[in-house]
Parts: C-alpha cells; structure tokens; sequence
C-alpha cells in the first residue's frame, strides 16, 4: 500500500475537461515522498481548493472532499468529478493552473486478482473512477461492466476501454441493471466449466453495491466493494466515516476501506439508512 | 519556547485536541515520516471508558458554515482494550516522535478517560497511575450522570466531589476537560481547581444538532444517528477565545485552550487569553500538519522578537 507524507500537499490543476455529465480533473503529480510509491487502484486523496475553499451553497465547503484517483499516468492523476453539492461544484470550476490541496494517496486498496486469475469489473456513476486505475493496472482483459442514469452520465463509460453500458432510462446500451450485466456474466462463466471463478471488482452507488454483493454472494463469487462515506479527514483521525460490519462493529472506511471484501459486510446501506448497532 | 504544563515539560505548546487524532492510524497511513516531525508536543488519546464502546450509528458527521458537528459517541476499546491493545503501540509511537522545536524524540501521553460516575473515574483513573507510559490523565467531564441526567461536568458542586474523589487516584497530572454546555463555566473551572486538578482544558464542543437536507433521502428528520451532536472549528474559536479568557482570569491552574485553531495567530489569541498550552482539534482533519505548522511559526516569531 502506497504511503502518503503526513502533510497536504499543493498540485497545479493542467486540465479541467467535461466528459458528458461528469468532469475530468487533471493535476501534476506531487514529487513522491521518500518511500512513497505510485497510487494503488482503489486508493483516493482528500482534496480542496486552494483559493475561494468556502461560502458556497450553506456557506460550506470547509472540509476536504475524498475523490478516488481515477487515473495515474504520465506524471498527473485524475480525477472523475460530479458536481452534487458546494465542494464538488467548487472543484469542478477549478482550470489550468488552479491550486488545490491533497492529502493521500489513502486508504486500502483492490487486492489484484492472482496471476492467472479472472476479473469482472462492475461500474456505477461516478464510481467507476477506481475502476479506470484498475484497469490499466490489470494485466489482462478483464470484462468492464458500467451503470448509468441517462446518455449524458453514460458519456463517462469513455473513461474506460471497452465498457458494456447500461442505463436506467434504456437510452444507451442495455436497457437496465448493470447487475443484470453481471449476472449474465457470472452465469456465462459458471457455463465455462473448469475456469477459474472470477473475482468481482465494484464502485457505485449504495444500493447497486447492495445488488452486487447480494448476487455474489447468492453465487459464491468472490466481491470486493469500494465503499463512500462521509468524511472529515480520510485517515482514520475522526472516526466519522464508519459502517457496520458484519459482526455488529463498525469499520472506518477511509482506513479499513475503501475496499472492502464483501464478507465483510452484511449489506451495502444508503448512509442516514442504518439502525441501531448493538455495541 | 518549551514549556511546563502541570510538570510535563513540552518542547512547544501545541498539543492536539483528544479525539481528534489518532496516532496510532496516523502511523499506519503515514509511516515513520509521522514521527520525524510530530504534530504535536503531547499526545492527547480519545477518551476512554471502562466497557468498550461501539459508537454512535451513522451518518456522524454534519458540515455547517465553518464547522463541523460530530455525533461519533466516543468509539473506543474499553479500558482493558486500551491497556492492551492501544497502549504499546501510543508508547512505541510517543517515544519516538518528535515535535518541532525538539533536539530529541519523545512526546508525553495524556490519557482522556470518562465515567458516569465517580466511582467509574476512579477506576479508570487508578489503571492509568499504574502504567509508566502515560505521563497524565484527562477527565472529560461532559458524561450525564445516570441518576439526574445532567453533565457531570456542567454542575461546579458535583464536578468538584467528583474531582475530589478521583484526585487520590493518581500522583500523575490530572487535567479536568471542562464542558462549554452550562451556564457558568468559570465556575466550574474553579470547582475542578478546588477539586485538586492541576490543569483545565477548555472547551470541548457546543451541543448542536443538524435536520437532513432536502437532497436526502431523509429530508427533514434529524440527521445525526446519535441525535445531536459537538460543533467544533472555526465556528467556535471565538466562543473559546471569551471562555478560555474568562477562565483564566480566575483560577491559578494552567489553562490549556481549544477551539477552532487553524493558525498560529489563533493560537497565539489563546495564548495571550491567558492558555499556557493550545490544543488542535477540527483544524487537523484539514492537514494532518497543523500542529507542526503552528508551533514552527510560533517559534519563529518568539525568535525575531529576543
Ligand atoms: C473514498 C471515496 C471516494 C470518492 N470518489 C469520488 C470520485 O471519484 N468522484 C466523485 O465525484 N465523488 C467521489 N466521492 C464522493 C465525494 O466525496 C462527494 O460527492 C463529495 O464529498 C460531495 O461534496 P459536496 O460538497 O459537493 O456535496 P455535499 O453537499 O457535501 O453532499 C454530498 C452528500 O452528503 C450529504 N450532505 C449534504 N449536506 C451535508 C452536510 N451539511 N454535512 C454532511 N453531509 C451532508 C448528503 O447525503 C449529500 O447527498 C468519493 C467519496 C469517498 C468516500
Ligand atoms: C470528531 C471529534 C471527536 C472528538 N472526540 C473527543 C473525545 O473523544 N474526547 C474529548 O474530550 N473531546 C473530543 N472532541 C473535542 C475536541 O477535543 C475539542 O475540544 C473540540 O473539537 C474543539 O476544538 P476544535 O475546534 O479545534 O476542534 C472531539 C471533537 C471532534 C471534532
Ligand atoms: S474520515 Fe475520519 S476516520 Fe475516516
């Protein structure tokens, strides 16, 4: 796992560019720490403004926002924005030459499937982010399946190289569940009889996690889930980032996460959703 | 510009804010690198209680114009999880970092305990005096007593029986974290004095509470799963600046200030209030450097200005 430098550090933004309903932010990679290496796929960073980090919608954003790093390349890393509220907005204006804030590389990342092993990659909305820095790290093709509102989010599919869509309102691809996708996948490689079952690889939405775990789980597939959360400082300091965990205690995704093997969880919940834990 | 705080001796006076840093994740995100340049000039642990706790339900967080407010419901491993499990690692940690202004690594442990009762204290308190690795105890005083339902700390009467009770418990420093949710703070700064604390600590959050927004899928219904919540950041620095200065015009103990420090002028502000020591809570979140940043410019201004 790639260690961070225990202090934020300041990139040059070199790009802001749309990708249909989503914006691509490229910025200069930070000069590595000693010790630190490349970012892994599933691994994000805490980002904000430099300048004008404030005074938006409800006079916020004051904290730093958790993006995945979509991409690591050429000396830059990307990131797939959505602009949901007054942080995400407020980044998304970012141009060439702005300044923002990162701390990270954070959290745990996919464990890559073993030489030899298969992948399934499963996709919804923004959260196919990690999903790109996954694929370019895999060392085979590996089936990409991605879920999206309408045609204009499903534009962010070209984030990735041969991805099959499928969108809620039917207007690109597969009129449906991306899990519907995965289930003919599982089900074509459960056909294949003799290979080698394949690891599932997910980032999305609650409920379309909560789908994909139900199914892999249904199936005996192996999943690994990356999970959201609010957070205040993605390295396990505020203790605000937590989700139950199948034996009734809570993990901290930001430093247990973000990737998570499905097991561990007894359901993928909207946050705001959960019960009482006991304690 | 070290210096003395009830006879720990800080190599400069910036310390963290307890809950607010946990070394022992920060070590396993940062590595070493932590340690070369730590944050802080003592290490402030979350509180502790004697069973452990799993925490509030989410969400636990609120973000508000400047601030944050927390429903985390103190997370913690219970005493004998803590003497077990956190406790070697804090001592490896604190033994080898070192903060600005150092020649030489090491940074004093202060355990943060908290009780419903005085009884429950004691307990706590006397398990700390037992373990060389913690240099002082913290009480955090804002626990309802099981029997009236109000802050043990919000009553100077009950906060002073209580720090009496507990007071016999250890030789080790004994800092009384005052809560800012009651009428007369002063007060009860001076019950804790009386009680036999050598230091107060001021202040801790402001009791709030946050309705879902309308986006949500909860719109309008409360928004914390604990409730209501602590507000802390800048929204409350300059609530802390009038109760640390009110403070310490009346007791002659340290006073070690917080509340919404983000640089060294708020720090500075504190200390001239009348704090011997500040402390940074919310701000690291931010940038886990904070506190080094803010000692370093400290020091360089203390500098210029001999
Ligand atoms: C590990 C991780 C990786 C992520 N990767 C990406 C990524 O690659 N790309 C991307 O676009 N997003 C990503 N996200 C999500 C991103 O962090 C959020 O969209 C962002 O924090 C939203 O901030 P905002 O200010 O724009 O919106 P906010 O207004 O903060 O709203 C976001 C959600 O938070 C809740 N909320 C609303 N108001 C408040 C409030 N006052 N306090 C607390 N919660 C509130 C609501 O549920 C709301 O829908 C990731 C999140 C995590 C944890
Ligand atoms: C997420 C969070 C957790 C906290 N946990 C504790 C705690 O366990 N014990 C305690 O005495 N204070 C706790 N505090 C209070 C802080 O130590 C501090 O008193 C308060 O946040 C004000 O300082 P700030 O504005 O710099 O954050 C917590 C604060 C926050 C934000
Ligand atoms: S975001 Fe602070 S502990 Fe996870």
């Amino acid at each position: 796992m790639s260690l961070a430098p225990p202090h934020r550090r300041e990139l040059r933004v070199t790009a802001n560019e749309a990708l249909g309903a989503y914006r691509v932010l490229r910025v200069a990679a930070p000069d590595r720490a000693p010790g630190e290496s490349a970012p892994e796929p599933g691994q994000f960073a805490m980002i904000a403004a430099v300048e004008r980090w404030g005074g938006g919608g409800d006079e916020r954003p004051y904290l730093p926002r958790a993006f995945s790093i979509a991409r690591c390349r050429e000396g830059e890393w990307h990131f797939l924005l959505e602009d949901v509220g007054p942080g995400t907005k407020r980044l998304c204006e970012l141009h060439e030459g702005s300044a923002l804030w990162a701390l990270g590389p954070l959290g745990r990342p996919f464990a890559l499937p073993a030489p030899g092993g298969r992948a399934v990659l499963v996709g919804g909305g923004v959260g196919i982010a990690p999903l790109a820095i996954l694929q370019d790290t895999l060392a085979g093709p590996a089936p990409v399946l991605l879920g999206f509102r309408d045609a204009a989010h499903a534009q962010g599919a070209a984030l990735l190289q041969d991805a099959l869509v499928a969108t809620d309102d039917g207007s690109v691809g597969h009129d449906g569940r991306v899990t519907e996708l995965l289930a003919r996948e599982l089900d074509s490689a459960e056909a294949q009889a003799g290979r080698q079952q394949p690891v599932v690889y997910a980032c999305g939405p609650p409920a379309m996690l909560e789908a994909v775990r139900a199914l892999c789980a249904q199936t005996g597939t192996p999943a690994q889930l990356a999970l959201e959360a609010g957070m205040a400082c993605g390295y396990g300091a505020c203790y605000g980032c937590a989700v139950p965990r199948v034996d009734g205690r809570y993990l901290r995704v930001c430093v247990d996460g973000p990737v998570v093997d499905a097991s561990e969880l007894a359901e993928v919940v909207e946050p705001g959703a959960y019960g009482e834990v006991p304690a | 510009m070290s210096v003395s705080l009830a006879g720990l001796d800080l190599a400069n006076p910036i310390i963290n804010g307890s809950g607010t840093f946990d070394a022992i994740a920060a070590h396993a995100s940062f590595g070493d690198a932590l340690c070369e340049v730590f944050p802080f000039a003592a290490y402030v642990s979350k509180t502790i209680t004697l069973q452990p706790r799993a925490g509030n339900p989410p969400p636990r967080l609120f973000e508000t114009a400047a601030g944050l407010i927390n429903s985390i419901g103190l997370p913690n491993k219970g005493l004998r999880g803590y003497l077990e499990h956190d406790l070697p690692q804090l001592e490896r940690i604190c033994a080898t970092a070192r903060p600005a202004g150092a020649r030489t690594a090491g940074v004093p442990l202060i355990t943060n305990v908290m009780g419903a009762t005085a009884m429950e204290l004691e307990q706590l308190v006397a398990a700390c005096d037992q373990q060389d690795a913690i240099a002082a105890v913290e009480l955090n005083v804002s626990c309802p007593n099981v029997s009236t339902g109000l802050d043990i700390g919000a009553d100077p009467e009950q906060l002073r029986e209580v720090v009496a009770a507990v007071r016999p418990a250890t030789r080790k420093p004994l800092i009384v974290k005052l809560t800012p949710n009651t009428a007369d703070v002063p007060a009860c700064a001076i019950a804790a004095q009386d009680g036999g604390a050598d230091a107060v600590s001021l202040i801790n959050t402001l009791r709030a509470a946050a309705l879902a927004p309308a986006r949500a899928a909860r719109s309008g219904e409360r928004w914390l799963g604990g409730g209501t919540g602590g507000l802390s950041g800048p929204a409350i620095r300059t609530v802390a600046l009038a109760q640390v200065a009110a403070v310490a015009e009346r007791v002659a103990i340290p006073v070690i200030g917080i509340g919404g420090v983000q640089r060294a002028s708020h720090a500075r502000d504190l200390l001239d209030a009348g704090a011997s020591v500040v402390a940074v809570g919310t701000e690291s979140f931010r940038d886990p450097a904070t506190g080094s940043r803010i000692a370093a410019e400290l020091m360089c201004v203390a500098e210029t200005q001999m």
